[in-house]
């Protein structure tokens, strides 16, 4: 079982955070921190794997990390799975969002957390690993996206068609209307 | 409403999305906390809308939040308000921000049963998916008994991609409403055999979850996991099915000696390393599990360690690491074949890398022999010296005692060099967390090895005297405990009594517990100086020693702690009742000592006599319980002041014990090291007059004689009580040790000639040391050698032969003998140590480690459903279906199968023409794979087939499947061509294997093979990228984004 997956920066900025037990966010924000303490002191050239100790669920837990460039990839796993297995895992979780984001740098990571975590629950679901196939991973993720693109197209649509046949000169409408004061009125009749 | 709707839309115009949140936070770095509250509430505003567009917004925008740290619980209705959306957009969003958030205790949890169920079954698999990948975070037990069905479903879905979430699932559910494991089960077992690979391996993923926390009810399935492991070419699987054959086979060591077999061939043919490590520790689990002599045994431990010196020697660190990692699990049950290997092992002691020093300072512990012993411990000590991180330091620190200490320090040849060592560590490791071991140590030491003790008191003199208490989040300071006990107890071995009084005296900011000793072994300190003036007859020396300590004692008598108030209380009367006889003013004319004074100062002294006999910490369990004799009965109602009530040996006990209150039960017994002795108490408590005494042993007395189950005084004891019984208080001393149960004294005499033994050897043991002192150099250690003595053990023979020899008769010497312990060390001595070192395996601490609360409701429930398992294996094999898979897999067996001679005799008997025909090995195969299942048929008939006879149980069994077998055989003849298919078969999944290693963008197990390709290639491909983003301005990303030039980098 996978416990946690974290993903944070050279600084200790989390930039994904999966727990598959519960803590609570305070605790979470502990185990992040206490986390990167451990794995940022570490050279480059030893070795992908910590013992976690205390930090979340004791011995038998691992601390499975790989670094790239600016992130830290980091996988809290308990002994029934691989560690060599493990490291591959990161390994194609980062090139399914290398391919997801065309050559992925920090900055998507932090202006799409949510696809991030979206593509993860297509590796890693309920702390069990999903799918290792990249390939199947990514058509998935692609098959989702697909549906959010026509989602958008058809829920779009009527507004769209609303807002053409209303007026073209949508910045003027939005002057006249007066829309800070709408919404209130809107408000104060409901409330 | 068009209207509404159209400004809805204009209004989201201007709503911060997630990005701007992002981007905001970024451009408020200084007042983060203040922005975010801003926008918490606006959130709050957003999510008052009715537009479920805005609120969808909101919810993402939180998610991103709740990663800071901000609680989003209050937000729990709005987001599941987004999940019960229609949209896959919005539903993705929140069932993330719910699987983020929610947790099994949340209370809304109840108002989502329909609507996840409306997802699971909803026509979209991604729906539905997402609602799986959701739930999988936050499923509570109520939810697991209402949707079991729903997932149940699923899992027998058409498409693969919901299968597969569907398994995965159904272990969460497990965990919270066991009860659905039982008719879960069958279908689960199904999916093994799914068409998808994904399927299959995430089912073999589940039982293995499952098979970890009780492996016993999962042995039936090892046929189908055979069949999967010989025929997959998925390594990911491959890794899961021999990890869990890892935790089958010490529960079936048949099904032990048919793996090896394969798994040796993996670890011949497989490139993928991490298929081969997990084929190595499955093998190791194998023999450790077999402990009868396999005749290729030695051969597959051979292939292991020479496998893992591969590894340990490899450039790659984390290979190293797993080596050193499966070493340390071969040194447990074959520590020779590991010791071949020492010097690599000592090599990665200096490795750069902490974790895997880490390692190989595990492996030290059976590396270790009386030769390399001081220099092993040099090389640890200046590690301490240089490391970093008090953390790897406590851990040094640790394993320089655990390994000088195995087997009741088998290793240690000089024990003034031990206590040299221990000190050191003191004053190198003050900040460690582990004082107490090196006080247990101390005191250990001190008490088992006397000749060591007037070494031992002068080092602890100067230990107390410039040991310096700095913080108290330490717990160095205990070391203060064992020093002023040592010094107290065995002050007569004092080169100057007085100064180490006046140093117990010094006032000093100390833990009470620790004060307490003080006062006590100042008494003790006082009542040996007391006894010097009187024999000098030294009247004005005794006068001033008293009043000395008396004014000293103030110190302690202000003290805050109640236990150190009281001691010095009854200390301080004690002195000043001796003070005042001296003061006699009819006596103090004459100039000689009161008579009065004398006796008090000898029964003071009589207080501390006696020598402390170490006890095993087991010698109780040896002393039969009397029949009738309720120990949890009360043998008086509690008095709510029990103080009086208390015997004086209770008032013993608890002074006893409040000097090692402060939860220091390790170092109890008033000197017993670990606990491992708890120490013979002779001492009576202060407000004893000799009659009362005299009245208690009288009773006493009685009362033994009387009690048939009473350990009579031992021969040595009863002489040495007959030898003093002259002396009044003598006879009360030992009438005191008489009545504490001591049980272990044959094996003490047997101790003593051990000892004796040593002696005789002591000689041998100067010349030894010097050679090794030439040999090893001068060190700070190393001057304290000229040492009188230390236990020689018995392995003159070893030391007498070769260097390398000696490394023989010790791994011996590890498991059992505790003859060349200085004291009486007993059996049980040495059990302790073995049960001290078991908690350490992985393994065992991994029982406990789980959860229990999801732990035992499983474990409850698999029983019952292992029974349906069983079932289902039984009807597996009995049924049309299930033939064809065994005796397939009955052919892969019957390469080595046909070894187990009483087997295929036993087959003989059974099915005489079908013998012939059919291959040996398909019953074979039902032995080894369905065991559990044969006994749970025949529990069905009768009770009495058990393990003890399993011929006759397999004969029996025989009959009763007779029939199956029949049908099994009309399927025999495809087996033998089945077989050869199935050699085939293997070979080609390596060449797979092989193949695949050539295609480092392939799937996982491709992935997995071509690691080293990998890396290489991800190396050069990284650094190809940052060339190119070093090309590329900063400025690419927006203005504002300070950090966009360092954090632009690409991996």
């Amino acid at each position: 079982m996978i416990k946690a997956i974290l993903v944070f920066n050279n600084h200790g900025k989390p930039r994904l955070s999966k727990f598959y037990q519960y803590f609570d966010e305070s605790l979470q924000q502990q185990i992040i921190k206490e986390t990167f303490q451990l794995v940022s002191k570490r050279d480059d050239n030893v070795c992908n794997f910590l013992e976690g100790g205390s930090l979340i669920g004791g011995s038998d837990y691992k601390l499975i990390y790989r670094h790239y460039a600016t992130l830290y990839f980091v996988f809290c796993v308990d002994s029934s799975e691989s560690e060599l297995g493990i490291l591959d895992l990161i390994q194609v979780f980062v090139e399914t969002l290398d391919k997801c984001f065309e050559n992925v740098c920090e900055l998507d990571l932090i202006f799409h957390a949510d696809a991030v975590h979206h593509i993860l629950s297509e590796l890693v679901m309920g702390g069990m690993v999903l799918q290792t196939n990249m390939n199947d991973i990514i058509t998935r993720i692609e098959d989702q996206n697909k549906l959010i693109k026509q989602e958008s197209g058809i829920s779009a649509a009527p507004a769209r068609a609303v807002s053409v046949v209303k007026s073209m000169n949508i910045p003027q409408q939005i002057k006249d209307i007066k829309l800070p004061d709408l919404p209130q009125a809107i408000k104060d009749l409901k409330f | 409403m068009a209207l509404k709707k159209v400004k809805g839309n204009f209004e989201r115009m201007f709503d911060k999305n997630l990005t701007d949140l992002v981007r905001g936070i970024r451009n408020n770095k200084d007042n983060e906390a203040k922005y975010i509250a801003q926008c918490i509430e606006e959130i709050k505003q957003e999510l008052r809308q009715d537009n479920i567009n805005v609120k969808c917004n909101a919810v993402a925008k939180l998610t991103y939040i709740q990663m800071l740290g901000y609680d989003i619980s209050w937000a729990g209705f709005n987001i599941i308000e987004v999940m019960s959306s229609s949209r896959f957009t919005c539903k993705r969003i929140g069932y993330l921000a719910a699987s983020q958030c929610f947790h099994p205790d949340s209370e809304l949890l109840m108002l989502t049963t329909n609507m996840i169920r409306k997802d699971l079954n909803s026509q979209n698999q991604y729906d539905a998916g997402v609602a799986l990948s959701g739930l999988s975070c936050f499923i509570s037990p109520d939810l697991s008994r209402d949707l079991a069905n729903d997932i149940m479903t699923l899992m027998s879905s058409t498409k693969p991609y919901l299968r597969m979430k569907a398994v995965l699932m159904m272990y969460k559910v497990f965990l919270r409403y066991p009860e659905a494991l039982r008719p879960a089960f069958p279908k689960l077992k199904e999916k093994l055999e799914d068409p998808d690979p994904g399927v299959q391996s995430a089912a073999v993923n589940v039982i293995c979850e499952l098979a970890r926390k009780n492996p016993k009810n999962y042995l039936p399935l090892a046929p189908v996991f055979f069949k999967l492991m010989t025929t997959s070419t998925n390594n990911w699987m491959l890794i899961k099915i021999i990890k869990l054959f890892g935790a089958l086979t010490p529960l079936e060591p048949r099904l032990g000696k048919k793996l090896i077999e394969p798994l040796t061939n993996l670890i011949h043919s497989t490139s993928a390393m991490s298929l081969l490590y997990e084929c190595i520790n499955t093998v190791i689990a194998v023999l450790i599990s077999i402990s009868s002599g396999m005749p290729n045994h030695s051969a597959s431990i051979q292939l292991c360690v020479q496998k893992l010196r591969i590894l340990i020697v490899d450039s790659d660190q984390n290979l190293k690491y797993l080596g050193l990692l499966a070493m340390s699990k071969i040194l447990k049950t074959h520590p020779k074949s590991v010791q071949t290997h020492k010097d690599l092992i000592l090599a990665c002691l200096d490795d750069k890398d902490e974790s895997i020093r880490l390692r190989a300072l595990d492996l030290l512990y059976g590396m270790v022999s009386k030769k390399n012993l001081m220099e092993i411990v040099k090389r640890l000590l200046g590690h301490m010296e240089r490391a970093e991180g008090s953390a790897y330091r406590d851990e040094l620190l640790y394993k320089v005692i655990e390994i000088c200490a195995q087997s009741s320090y088998l290793y240690v040849t000089n024990f003034e060099w031990y206590m040299t060592v221990l000190v050191e560590l003191i004053q190198l490791e003050a900040g460690s967390k582990h004082g107490r071991l090196i006080a247990e140590q101390l005191l250990d030491v001190a008490i088992r090895v006397p000749v060591v003790r007037q070494f031992a008191v002068n080092e602890m003199t100067n230990l107390l005297d410039t040991f310096a208490v700095s913080t108290q989040s330490n717990s160095m300071y205990e070391v203060l405990y064992a020093a002023a006990w040592i010094v107290g107890e065995f002050s007569g071995e004092l080169a100057d009594t007085e100064r180490t009084l006046n140093i117990l005296l010094r006032p000093r900011k100390l833990p009470g517990h620790i004060q307490g000793v003080y006062v006590q072994n100042v008494i003790k300190l006082f009542a040996r100086l007391a006894t010097t003036c009187l024999e000098l007859q030294d009247m004005p020396g005794i006068v001033r020693l008293c009043d000395h300590v008396l004014e000293k004692l103030q110190h302690f008598n202000g003290s805050n702690d109640i236990e150190v108030q009281e001691r010095a209380n009854s200390a301080c009367m004690l002195i000043e009742m001796l003070r005042k006889q001296l003061t006699q003013p009819e006596e103090a004319s004459t100039g000689s000592i009161p008579p009065m004074a004398i006796e008090i100062v000898q029964e003071m002294a009589l207080l501390f006599a006696g020598e402390l006999i170490p006890v095993a910490p087991k010698a109780q369990r040896k002393v039969p319980l009397p029949d009738g004799l309720d120990l949890d009965e009360w043998i008086n109602a509690p008095p709510p002041d029990d103080a009086s009530s208390t015997s004086s040996e209770h008032d013993k006990d608890e002074l006893f014990v409040s000097a090692v209150h402060d939860g220091n039960d390790a170092t109890g017994g008033g000197g017993g090291g670990n606990g491992s002795h708890s120490g013979v108490k002779r001492r009576k408590s202060l407000e004893l007059t000799p009659e009362q005494l005299e009245r208690q042993r009288m009773a006493r007395l009685i009362e033994q004689s009387n009690n048939p189950h009473y350990l009579k005084s031992t021969p040595n004891s009863a002489s040495a009580a007959i030898g003093n019984s002259s002396n009044n208080s003598n006879a009360d001393q030992y009438d005191n040790i008489d009545d504490i149960p001591i049980t272990e004294l044959p094996l003490d005499i047997e101790g003593v000639a051990a000892l004796r033994v040593g002696i005789t050897k002591r000689s041998d043991k100067y010349l030894k040391e010097q050679q090794e002192a030439a040999a090893h150099s001068k060190d700070a250690k190393k001057k304290h050698k000229k040492s009188k003595k230390s236990k020689k053990s018995k392995n003159k023979v070893a030391y007498n032969s070769s260097s390398e020899s000696d490394a023989e008769p010790k791994i011996v010497h590890i498991v059992n003998t505790t003859l060349d312990m200085p004291e009486g060390v007993t059996l049980s001595d040495s059990e302790d140590k073995d049960g001290k070192y078991d908690p350490n395996d992985p393994h065992r601490a991994l029982d406990i480690e789980l959860d229990m609360a999801a732990f035992e409701a499983p474990a409850r429930s698999s029983k019952t459903a292992s029974a349906s398992g069983k079932e289902s294996v039984n009807a597996q094999i009995g049924s049309a279906a299930s033939e064809s898979m065994v005796p397939e897999t009955g052919a892969m067996l019957s390469k080595k199968g046909k070894k187990s001679k009483e087997k295929t005799r036993g087959e003989h008997k059974t099915c005489k023409a079908q013998a012939q025909s059919q291959p040996d090995s398909v019953p074979d195969l039902i032995d080894t794979g369905s065991s559990p299942c044969r006994t749970a048929t025949d529990n069905g008939n009768n009770n009495n087939n058990n393990n003890t006879a399993p011929s006759h149980v397999e004969h029996s069994q025989h009959l009763k499947k007779k029939k199956r077998e029949k049908r099994a055989h009309k399927s025999s003849k495809l087996t033998n061509d089945e077989a050869t298919a199935n050699t085939l078969g293997s070979t080609t999944i390596i060449d797979v294997g092989e193949t695949s290693a050539a295609h480092p963008e392939g799937d996982v197990s491709a992935a997995v093979d071509a690691k080293a390709h990998k890396k290489k290639h991800k190396k050069d491909k990284s650094q190809h990228k940052e060339k190119r983003t070093h090309k590329s301005p900063a400025s690419e990303y927006e203005q504002p984004m300070g950090i966009s030039t360092p954090s632009k980098e690409i991996f």
